[in-house]
């Protein structure tokens, strides 16, 4: 039996990250844990992971407006978020699973515990799409601008209009979930979950209007590529016999 | 090419379930899947001991044989399954904090040294107010042996290796229970993999 080699992939930048415990979002309070993570080698459990095995995905569900099959059209702005998903030295990442949700138009998510809120729902409208980046990375989704919302963190506290991304990527410590802000939205500063990423990151997570995306008499266009931990540069062989 | 800086993590939310967790996605077994099935249950705690009900985990395996099905795990002399990705997904119960996983028993792989990992899964813990993903592994009890020479429990501090091991559950030798403390008392050891 030979060995398989160990491809490491790059170390996560944890300075580009936020901190698990970041007072203002009260939620990380009681579940960020108290101990350091205990860094561990990078064994074949590690270097391997469930993005090449998990890519189905039908064609349908990377247009938003329309995968409720309903018949209908999703009510709101119609846009087309597309980028590059890219690893840290830039090469893109094809074959990649995106999952996305978001609230509807109004700021109302299509989720039994978001019952209290007093925006409608969407009949047109899940707020679910997935869909694989392509042999130049490239992914592209076509959606509805999803409204604000408020929620109970602190007095009149609203969250900015975002859409959850969820990334597979090539390896277990790939594993990227992150939210997609929109460009010049003025309610970025007051929200705690965006304040927690470390000022100098923040910007990676704002799409930015991109006219050569937009579509005449269709949508509006905005482009956000996303970056995920990738193989090392030089691949480290392991000493094995 | 010139490098990149990473996109932020950010929390999944309350509201993951819409675009993560399909119906079945915590049972990765189909009829025709080799090797000895098992489950995986237990709860997710906060620091005060309070059930998480709105977590995800997520769960990463080799197949029977110990094989990952993966591109980088090139070794053809070790089948596949087909039907096995060895990837699932469990949401916890709102009301109480519990997961459920129905999988495989998963053969041992290979450390970067050459030497037999012990059996475990790989999972990946995220939940509202968690701004970043937590990697977790789960060993099992009656492979003590193996466990005591398993290249990654011997980086974790001798204290806390416990919290890593899953316990049988009286009566059925195939149930193994593994509560996820992520805060405070009790708390798990996570990796920064």
């Amino acid at each position: 039996m030979s060995d398989p080699v160990v491809r490491p992939i790059a170390p996560k930048a944890h300075g580009d990250h936020p901190p698990f415990l970041y007072g203002d979002y009260r939620s990380t309070v009681l579940r960020a844990p108290q101990k350091d993570l205990v860094r561990i080698v990078q064994t074949l459990s590690e270097t391997t992971g469930p993005g090449p095995a998990w890519s189905e995905v039908s064609a349908e569900d990377a247009d938003l407006t329309t995968n409720a099959g309903t018949g209908g059209m999703a009510l709101g702005p119609r846009i087309i978020v597309t980028g590059s998903v890219l690893d840290q030295n830039g090469e893109p990442v094809p074959g990649t699973l995106v999952e996305i949700w978001q609230a509807n138009a109004a700021g109302r998510y299509a989720h039994w515990s978001d019952s209290e809120s007093s925006a409608p729902l969407d009949p047109n409208f899940l707020g679910m799409g997935q869909t694989v980046t392509d042999a130049q990375g490239v992914y592209r989704f076509t959606t509805i601008r999803p409204g604000p919302y408020p929620w109970r963190n602190h007095p009149n506290a609203w969250r900015p209009s975002h859409i959850h991304f969820s990334l597979m990527g090539p390896a277990l410590g790939s594993r990227l979930v992150t939210q997609m802000y929109f460009e010049g939205d003025p309610m970025l500063g007051l929200d705690p979950i965006f304040n927690a990423v470390p000022s100098h990151s923040r910007g990676r997570m704002i799409a930015a209007y991109d006219h050569d995306v937009t579509e005449e008499n269709w949508a509006t266009g905005h482009r956000w590529d996303i970056v995920i931990r990738g193989r090392m540069a030089t691949p480290t062989d392991p000493e094995v016999g | 090419m010139a490098s990149r800086g990473e996109t932020p993590s950010q929390t999944v939310g309350p509201y993951f379930s819409i675009g993560l967790s399909g119906p079945d996605e915590n049972v990765l077994v189909a009829d025709e899947v080799q090797g000895e099935r098992i489950r995986v249950r237990g709860r997710v705690l906060d620091g005060e001991g309070a059930p998480v009900g709105d977590a995800l985990i997520e769960v990463w395996q080799a197949n029977s044989l110990g094989r990952y099905r993966h591109p980088d795990d090139s070794r053809d002399d070790i089948a596949l399954d087909e039907g096995f990705t060895g990837f699932g997904r469990a949401a916890t119960i709102f009301e109480t904090g519990q997961y459920l996983i129905d999988t495989i028993r998963p053969g041992p792989v290979p450390d970067p040294e050459g030497e037999l990992q012990a059996p475990h899964l790989c999972l990946i813990v995220q939940a509202r107010g968690l701004l970043n993903p937590l990697f977790t592994r789960l060993y099992f009890p009656d492979e003590a042996e193996a466990n005591n020479h398993d290249l990654v429990l011997r980086m974790v501090p001798p204290e806390r290796r416990s919290t890593l091991i899953a316990s049988q559950e009286d009566g059925d030798p195939r149930v193994y229970r593994f509560d996820i403390r992520l805060s405070g008392e009790g708390e798990i050891v996570f990796f920064d993999v």
